[in-house]
């Protein structure tokens, strides 16, 4: 249910991102999303891929700083309040939210939420108690 | 204008043996009073009978800046405390200050060489001179002051800062010479233009700068905006304060004071004397002082002398305008900063790899200090709150120690240039301005 996600620093200056993503076309790497934190000087990516694990390898032999980090992807009820509805049960179990971003859904009628969170695996069962979809990993590498 | 005609224009001949007289004098009055100039001396198998000529002065042994820690405060004066009349000291950002003493005639002589400095710049008994360098224990504003008293000219004794102020009295006093740092002297420049004085509301007809390095562009600059002729000056407090060397109006080299100090170059490297025309470390021995002599201090500027004749008819030789360091020290804002400084910084807190590098603009009139330093994989968080802590972090460290802002910018690894003999530290950007 932890979905690899591949972190990159990356330094404010042009053709960084572009070349990043030119690493992984070369490995026929495919991304399935992306989410870029910036602040004045640098910023951090935040990469979904098809293979996580060869991402980390191929970026961090270019040179890149690559970090891994285990976050989950939620499927949201595609319906107003939907967001609204996991973050209440994540806040009821006082689990904080480090950051979130969307993933793009290709069928079906949910939402999908990237979410890093302190205390993942609690994070995870109080999802699954309330009847959350929790993607396994192998279906987020695959969308 | 000439100051002192028979001792600036001395035959070169004369010269040299009036150091040479000097010189020995010199070497008897340390060897008998310091004990650690003794204890160097005899570590190198001299005695004071073996300098009988100038050439051996390149026998006895150098003087660093570290001794001059070690011994602190008073430990090389070369006279008792009851003939020092003054001390100033360096702001000792990094341990130890370093302190220098006078006696009466030690300032005798310091008036003397500073009055010679203001003669260069056309400066005589009619003029008002607007002292704007700090006054204290910096050896900037005294030095200029009793050298202007000496010349007989009307001291205006303003010390820095108070821009307003300066200007208003530079119109109401008449000030015909003002004496400061470039980069005060530019600010000045440019008030005056934001407040639109008048060029005839001001008399000034020359400026003396000093204490910082600066560039041909900058003087261009402060001739052209502040309309007046601009000297660079040179000194430093471990040989006496401003007065070593000054320029004359030919603007071609610095005149260094012989009769007073005893100027080599070297190579940095290896320590041995380079001839005249050679780029090397500047390094002066004091054949006057009394009270803080110096043997072969070394500067660490970076400068080249020159012997040919200088039209304005001075014999003593020239140094080029300071074109760099031999460590990397550099000044910013008066402060002077060591790049090892922000390396035992980051070594400290352990955050970082060990690369970086500290780059140096000018905003405006403002010198500005950054510190780029790489992530490691080690330090690299997916949290944005984690690295701004670490710039945070090591950003209170720095100026806890320097004493100054500098703003901390985390880069990617590698992207600081490796080189493979003496890694490049400090990239100085207001060199070009």
């Amino acid at each position: 249910m932890k979905v690899q996600q591949i972190s990159v620093f990356l330094e404010n200056k042009s053709g960084r991102l572009a070349m990043l993503t030119k690493v992984l076309a070369q490995e026929k790497i495919n991304i399935r999303a992306l989410s870029i934190a910036d602040t004045t000087d640098f910023g951090i990516l935040r990469l979904i891929v098809d293979q996580p694990d060869a991402a980390y390898l191929m970026l961090k032999r270019a040179g890149f700083t690559v970090s891994e980090t285990a976050v989950i992807a939620v499927e949201i009820p595609d319906h107003p309040g939907g967001l609204a509805e996991i973050l209440d049960i994540l806040a009821g179990a006082e689990i904080n939210i480090e950051y979130c971003y969307a993933l793009p859904q290709k069928s079906n009628d949910k939402a999908l939420v990237v979410f890093r969170v302190e205390r993942l695996d609690e994070a995870i069962r109080v999802l699954l108690e309330k009847g959350i979809g929790v993607l396994k990993e192998d279906s987020v590498y695959g969308i | 204008m000439i100051w002192n005609r028979p001792m600036e224009t001395m035959a070169r001949k004369e010269l040299e043996a009036l150091q040479l007289q000097r010189l020995k004098a010199l070497v008897e009055r340390v060897y008998h009073n310091v004990p650690a100039y003794r204890e160097k001396m005899q570590a190198a198998g001299l005695t004071p009978v073996d300098v009988q000529s100038l050439e051996d002065l390149r026998r006895l042994p150098f003087t660093v800046k570290q001794d001059l820690r070690d011994h602190y405060p008073y430990g090389l004066f070369a006279a008792p405390m009851r003939e020092i009349v003054r001390v100033h000291a360096s702001s000792g950002t990094t341990g130890n200050p370093i302190v220098v003493g006078y006696t009466r005639k030690d300032l005798d002589t310091w008036s003397e060489v500073t009055a010679r400095t203001l003669a260069c710049a056309g400066a005589d008994a009619d003029s008002v001179v607007q002292v704007s360098y700090g006054y204290g224990l910096f050896t900037g504003g005294l030095g200029i002051h009793y050298g202007a008293e000496k010349l007989g000219a009307t001291v205006v004794p303003m010390s820095g800062g108070n821009t307003q102020r300066q200007l208003k009295l530079m119109q109401d006093f008449g000030a015909t010479i003002l004496a400061c740092t470039p980069s005060y002297a530019l600010y000045l420049a440019e008030a005056i233009q934001e407040m639109k004085i008048p060029r005839e509301k001001l008399r000034l007809k020359a400026g003396i700068f000093g204490a910082e390095p600066w560039t041909e562009e900058m003087r261009r600059e402060l001739e052209y905006r502040l309309e007046i002729m601009a000297i660079d000056i040179y000194g430093l407090s471990e040989v006496i304060g401003p007065g070593v060397a000054s320029e004359c109006p030919v603007k071609n080299g610095l005149h260094i004071f012989e009769d007073h100090f005893i100027p080599e170059i070297i190579d940095p490297e290896t320590e041995q004397p380079l001839p005249y025309g050679e780029k090397g470390e500047l390094v002066f021995t004091t054949i006057t002082k009394e009270g803080f002599p110096v043997i072969r201090y070394r500067t660490r500027d970076i400068s080249v002398l020159h012997a040919e004749p200088c039209p304005c008819g001075r014999t003593h030789v020239r140094m080029e305008k300071v074109s760099g360091r031999s460590d990397d020290m550099i000044i910013i804002r008066g402060v002077n900063v060591f790049p090892s400084q922000v390396e035992s910084v980051l070594l400290k807190l352990g955050l970082t790899e060990p690369h970086y590098v500290l780059v140096v603009d000018r905003v405006g009139t403002l010198d500005t200090l950054e510190v780029w330093v790489e992530v490691s994989d080690k330090l690299f968080s997916d949290e944005v709150r984690n690295l701004e802590k670490i710039e945070r972090t090591i950003q209170r460290e720095l100026e806890s120690l320097l004493g100054l802002t500098a703003r901390v910018r985390l880069v990617e690894p590698k992207s600081i240039e490796r080189s493979e003999g003496k890694a490049k530290r400090v990239i100085d950007r207001r060199k070009k301005q």
